[in-house]
């Protein structure tokens, strides 16, 4: 977490940015997000103060779109695809497998460790290589349960195995 | 005395960057034949220069990574290029002449591009998307210099209607009425929108074409804006597909860097610039109102029609919105002339159609067809069929807002009066095959999980209507359902299409109706038998070991996460079915066939 200073400053050119940019909340918090991983309460109690909006219509639009987190996210993302054409090839399959492995009691978490952050999508538009999973953006085409699996237990070894600081 | 590099002759080695390409290694591909190269330039004096092409998605995905060497006048292309394969084919084809011959494309890329017809998608695959000047070299930007010397706005707009395009976002609305429209609405400042929101589960189209061609987009966009009379466009695009976006900026900073957008463009006094925003995740900020509102900044909110965005738009101004696809296709119609693009399709429907096809068979990919071609001629014709020895069982088209077709209806040519008729949509062009072993009312609730959760919740026969038709699917699946249930769901399907402010709404009951239309028997069979047909519905089914076949080799026992499977070594092992959660696990491990599954 930056100290609040740090994050006034960072806050304050996302700030600029947004009034050049048409003054666009969803603009405002996508570059937040961007810069924190997530959007911090502090955030949007300081884009309130300064820009005189209401935080009911930050919190508005935080809520309405998926894309937005109000607590921070894992070091590593892991995003199982389970749109059509992964649904009909087993993602719910691997989604089950992955989240077991980790330990995860839903879509959405995150470990204790904060290492991994477990979550389903919907349709990454790879579907001529479902199922996908998704490693911190990077697709992994055709993968079933047993190879999500072995997926995940090398992430974690490069987490807290040979390598890691 | 050793050549010169610049008189050495060229081989470009031209290898498939889309999602597909990537995802398979199309980057250590092209890594790994740098490396190859320069291995071997230590040892020998190479007689060419090696260049490397990166291109987006050449469709036939199930072959990736695909790679084209190209020497002169020959062209040869491989298929599944792993980057441990790269040097034989530097020895082998590029240094001894010799191509390798496991590798190449076989009879399955000839039939997959047969009935295959190719004009968006034929630049997609050739040209490098992050170079402006390869689009200029194929014809790229001559659509809007002949419109701005030689057309009015009501030329263009005349010559659009007469190609007869509709729009490919999924409504089917004829683009030339709607600029006419907006051509002739009150007020001086107008917008061109371009969807590129591509919500649907299982459509991957506009992602290709914007990674694989983004010029012919904006290049579309700035001949609508002439048009419409705008002068300014914004791209809406999921913030899902990032590369897409990066295609996106880069194609827009090398316009403007080029003098291809910006003020007084070619000699004359239209000037034309363009923004791009990020969605954020909702897939009902793709239908238009919603976002315009997302646009705008708000939550991505549907509101009533009329007034329409061409009317009343972005920011209360006349705004077109169009999809990606639609766009991609104006310049070439503009080049060719709108009677060559109504020469292509059927009476009411023409033109080319991009579809991505996946699901359960063997040549997925991304294809273009003519309007008109049958739907069993892309199942096995171009598609090649269902994977394995399975059965084929329905394609569904349109997604959350379509429905699917069954085997005695592959006749059917894909226009947009015949496929409606059949009870699905043509839509934005996905198009999932489904075979023998998925449940057609798991298919149904699949749509329904998905439109229960993206409804945005402001009229009510979307927001609970969705949802007490998901807990009555639900219920099927799990084998509680109960006499009069079918019934109950097409009362409130009809309901909900009626009553619903937009599209969303409207259309979500369509995976229901028209998987009760074609496979009622499902739906009975999970209510009144409390079975699964298709062995799909996890709670119907009871596991058990067949005695007489069990070899009692212990993979199944491990392999069950739940302890649930007991036995002696080499001998009949047992599932305790109370433990059992159902998984299939054992199912799925046993070699011999031996776990029983009804
Ligand atoms: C819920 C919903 C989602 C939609 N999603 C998309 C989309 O992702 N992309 C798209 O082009 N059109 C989408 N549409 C259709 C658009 O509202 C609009 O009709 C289309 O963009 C118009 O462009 P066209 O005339 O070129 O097809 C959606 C409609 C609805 C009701």
């Amino acid at each position: 977490m930056l100290e609040e200073k740090d994050m006034n400053d960072v806050l304050d050119r996302i700030i600029a940015k947004y009034r050049e940019d048409e003054g666009n909340v969803i603009f405002l918090l996508q570059e937040t997000q961007d810069a924190l991983g997530y959007i911090p309460e502090e955030a949007v109690a300081y884009f309130s103060k300064k820009l005189d909006i209401p935080s009911s219509r930050f919190y508005g639009v935080l809520t309405f779109y998926s894309q937005f987190h109000l607590k921070p996210r894992g070091k590593n993302i892991l995003s199982v695809c389970c749109g059509t054409a992964c649904h009909v090839k087993g993602g719910t399959k691997i989604a089950e497998r992955i989240q077991r492995d980790l330990g995860l009691a839903s879509d959405g978490e995150t470990t204790e460790d904060g290492k991994f952050t477990f979550e389903i999508v919907r349709c990454v538009g790879a579907c001529s290589i479902a199922p996908v999973v998704l490693v911190n953006n990077k697709a992994h085409a055709e993968m079933s349960a047993d190879s999500a699996s072995k997926l995940v237990t090398e992430l974690k070894k490069k987490e807290t195995g040979v390598g890691a600081k | 005395m050793a050549q010169s590099d610049e008189t050495k002759k060229k081989v470009v080695v031209r290898v498939c960057i889309g999602t597909g390409g990537l995802a398979a290694g199309g980057k250590e591909v092209i890594e790994a034949f740098k490396k190859a190269i320069s291995d071997f330039c230590v040892d020998i004096e190479l007689d060419f220069t090696c260049h490397y092409q990166k291109v987006g998605c050449r469709g036939f995905c199930a072959r990736d990574v695909l790679v084209d060497v190209v020497d002169g006048d020959t062209s040869v292309t491989y298929q599944g290029i792993k980057p441990d394969i790269a040097k034989r084919i530097v020895q082998e084809h590029l240094i001894n002449g010799q191509p390798v011959k496991e590798w190449l494309i076989d009879d399955s890329y000839y039939s997959f591009h047969s009935k295959q017809m190719k004009v968006l998608l034929k630049d997609c695959g050739t040209i490098d998307p992050e170079d402006i000047q390869a689009y200029s070299k194929v014809g790229g930007y001559t659509g809007i210099r002949k419109i701005l010397s030689t057309m009015t706005p009501e030329d263009v707009i005349a010559e659009i209607k007469a190609s007869g395009i509709r729009g490919r976002g999924g409504a089917g609305f004829p683009t030339g009425v709607k600029w006419e429209a907006c051509r002739k609405a009150q007020g001086d400042v107008k917008y061109i929108v371009c969807n590129a929101d591509e919500g649907d589960p299982g459509a991957f189209m506009d992602r290709s074409i914007i990674e694989g061609n983004p010029h012919s987009v904006i290049e579309g966009m700035m001949i609508a804006a002439y048009a419409i009379g705008a002068g300014l466009g914004y791209v809406y695009i999921r913030a899902e597909y990032p590369a897409a976006v990066e295609r996106l900026k880069l194609a827009i900073a090398q316009a403007h860097e080029t003098g291809h957008l910006g003020k007084g463009l070619f000699g004359s006094d239209f000037s034309f610039d363009l923004r791009i925003k990020l969605g954020a995740g909702a897939f009902v900020c793709g239908e238009e109102t919603a976002l315009i509102a997302s646009i705008e900044g708000e939550r991505g909110m549907p509101r009533a029609k009329p007034p329409f965005p061409v009317h009343r738009g972005l920011w209360g101004r006349p705004t077109v919105i169009n999809n990606v696809e639609t766009l991609s296709n104006i310049p070439y119609i503009i080049r060719n002339g709108a009677s060559w693009y109504s020469s292509i399709g059927t009476d009411k429907s023409k033109g080319t159609k991009v579809f991505a096809l996946t699901g359960k068979i063997r040549n997925t990919g991304l294809i273009e067809v003519p309007m008109g071609i049958r739907l069993g001629e892309i199942i096995y014709d171009i598609g090649g069929g269902i994977i394995g020895d399975k059965k084929f069982k329905a394609v569904q088209l349109g997604g959350p807002s379509g429905g699917c077709i069954p085997d005695h209806l592959l006749d059917t040519p894909v226009t947009y009066e015949d496929i409606v008729r059949t009870g699905a949509i043509v839509g934005s062009g996905g198009m999932v095959v489904l075979d023998e072993t998925d449940c057609m009312v798991n298919i149904a609730k699949f749509f329904l999980e998905f439109t229960q959760a993206e409804s945005c919740g402001k009229c009510v026969p979307c927001r609970i209507g969705t949802k007490r038709l998901l807990e009555i699917l639900d219920r099927i699946t799990r084998g509680l359902g109960k006499e009069g249930d079918i019934e109950l769901l097409e009362a409130l399907c009809s309901d909900i299409k009626v009553a619903s402010l937009c599209g969303l709404g409207q259309t979500a009951p369509n995976p229901v109706l028209s998987t009760l239309k074609y496979f009622r028997h499902e739906y009975e069979a999970h209510i009144k038998d409390k079975k699964c047909p298709a062995k799909a519905c996890k709670d119907l089914l009871i596991y058990s070991i067949l005695e007489d076949i069990c070899k009692g080799c212990g993979v199944c026992k491990r392999a069950c996460p739940a302890g649930a499977i007991s036995g002696d070594k080499k001998k009949p092992h047992k599932i305790n079915a109370d433990l059992c959660i159902r998984c299939g696990a054992c199912f799925d491990v046993c070699k011999f066939n031996s776990v029983n599954r009804e």
